[in-house]
């Protein structure tokens, strides 16, 4: 079971919403994932919804990176929609 | 007529109709022992499991899979204290009875062993008792109808799981094949016993509150060997089976579970959470 492939979890919580990744888990294939997901994620009435997908599959934007992808946006404070008047009858933006 | 844990002093001058229902009653407790024990033997077995499954996923599986059925053995011993009112609780059904009191099939009791007799002992109870819940909720007790119609959805997860596992290992490598189909052919011999019949059973089944078992062994067999055969796995060919469980009549193993199981409540009587 040490040769077993790690998966990504995602869990709806309910209709409407999006889901969310809340973990990772070991399993040999993709019915034993959702299977585990099921008893190590939705014990608690978490979900409604699983999606499991091989860890191996994502590709992730790389730590050392950081600098160049993410620090430039830093002191884009424009680009947040906060500068605009809102009439008082729009509510929860 | 057999009548067990019944004391016939106290219906001594009962009337005859009173008498009647009393026995009734005995019939019902006994037939809901016969249906609760199984779940709360494997459930135990299970528990003993807990932080010792081969993986942690498995571990919780299996884990959760004990907690539905000590759920359910919750349900129908709240309500076989209820029929016999007095002092008797859930608690002191599940801890304080003597082994022959324990009506459980023999299968249920065996050891955990490796993670291939665990998971086959799992498929092969699973599968009967999503056979029997099925059947249970069309009984005439309201109650036991009701239970039934609530623990089939876990059930029908629990084969799930363990169907997937048989199939998995079966056709897995040729190490975790021989594993399962030797876990297989050791605990064939306590099947046949899930399809007899007490008398409290043919009582019950004779009121429209009990399920007659006899009719769900070749729904049974059917599909073990359905699965069997997906799994590229021998269907046992067995013609002499053990049995007792049902008559309280318990394996050599039986002892040393309860032992573990009812250590607090004779050890610390009454305690409590």
């Amino acid at each position: 079971m040490k040769n077993w492939p790690l998966w990504e979890v995602f869990i709806r919580s309910k209709n409407g919403l999006e889901h969310r990744h809340c973990g990772s888990l070991h399993a040999s294939d993709a019915t034993m994932a959702l299977e585990n997901a099921r008893d190590v994620y939705t014990r608690r009435m978490e979900g409604v919804s699983i999606w499991v997908v091989p860890s191996a599959q994502i590709t992730a934007s790389n730590p050392e990176d950081s600098a160049e992808l993410f620090e430039p946006a830093k002191d884009k404070v424009y680009r947040h929609p906060t500068f605009y008047e809102l009439p008082d009858e729009l509510k929860h933006m | 007529m057999v009548l067990e844990n019944f004391n016939a002093s106290t219906t001594y001058n009962l009337q005859p109709t009173t008498y009647n229902l009393v026995i009734m009653n005995n019939n019902l407790i006994q037939y809901i022992y016969g249906i609760a024990d199984n779940s709360l033997i494997l459930g135990q077995r299970l528990g003993e499991l807990c932080g010792h499954g081969p993986s942690l996923e498995t571990d919780i599986a299996l884990t959760n899979i004990s907690l539905d059925l000590f759920g359910q053995v919750r349900s129908y011993f709240q309500y076989a204290a209820k029929l016999q009112g007095e002092d008797v609780t859930e608690d002191t059904i599940a801890f304080l009875r003597k082994e022959r009191e324990y009506k459980n099939v023999l299968l249920v009791e065996q050891p955990n062993g490796d993670f291939a007799y665990s998971i086959t002992r799992q498929f092969l109870f699973d599968n009967f008792h999503l056979l029997l819940l099925n059947e249970l909720q069309n009984s005439k007790d309201e109650m036991l109808a009701a239970i039934a119609k609530k623990s089939s959805k876990e059930v029908s997860y629990h084969v799930r799981f363990s169907t997937d596992w048989i199939k998995r290992l079966g056709d897995g490598t040729e190490e975790s094949h021989n594993k399962i189909q030797t876990a297989i052919n050791d605990l064939w011999i306590y099947t046949d016993e899930l399809f007899h019949v007490t008398d409290a059973d043919q009582e019950m089944i004779t009121e429209g509150i009990g399920v007659d078992v006899r009719l769900l062994k070749e729904p049974f067999y059917k599909k073990i060997k359905e699965v069997l055969e997906e799994a590229t796995l021998e269907t046992p060919d067995m013609k002499y089976f053990q049995k007792g469980g049902k008559q309280g009549i318990h394996s050599e193993h039986m002892g040393f579970l309860l032992a573990q199981m009812q250590f607090m409540q004779l050890a610390y009587p009454n305690m409590n959470w």
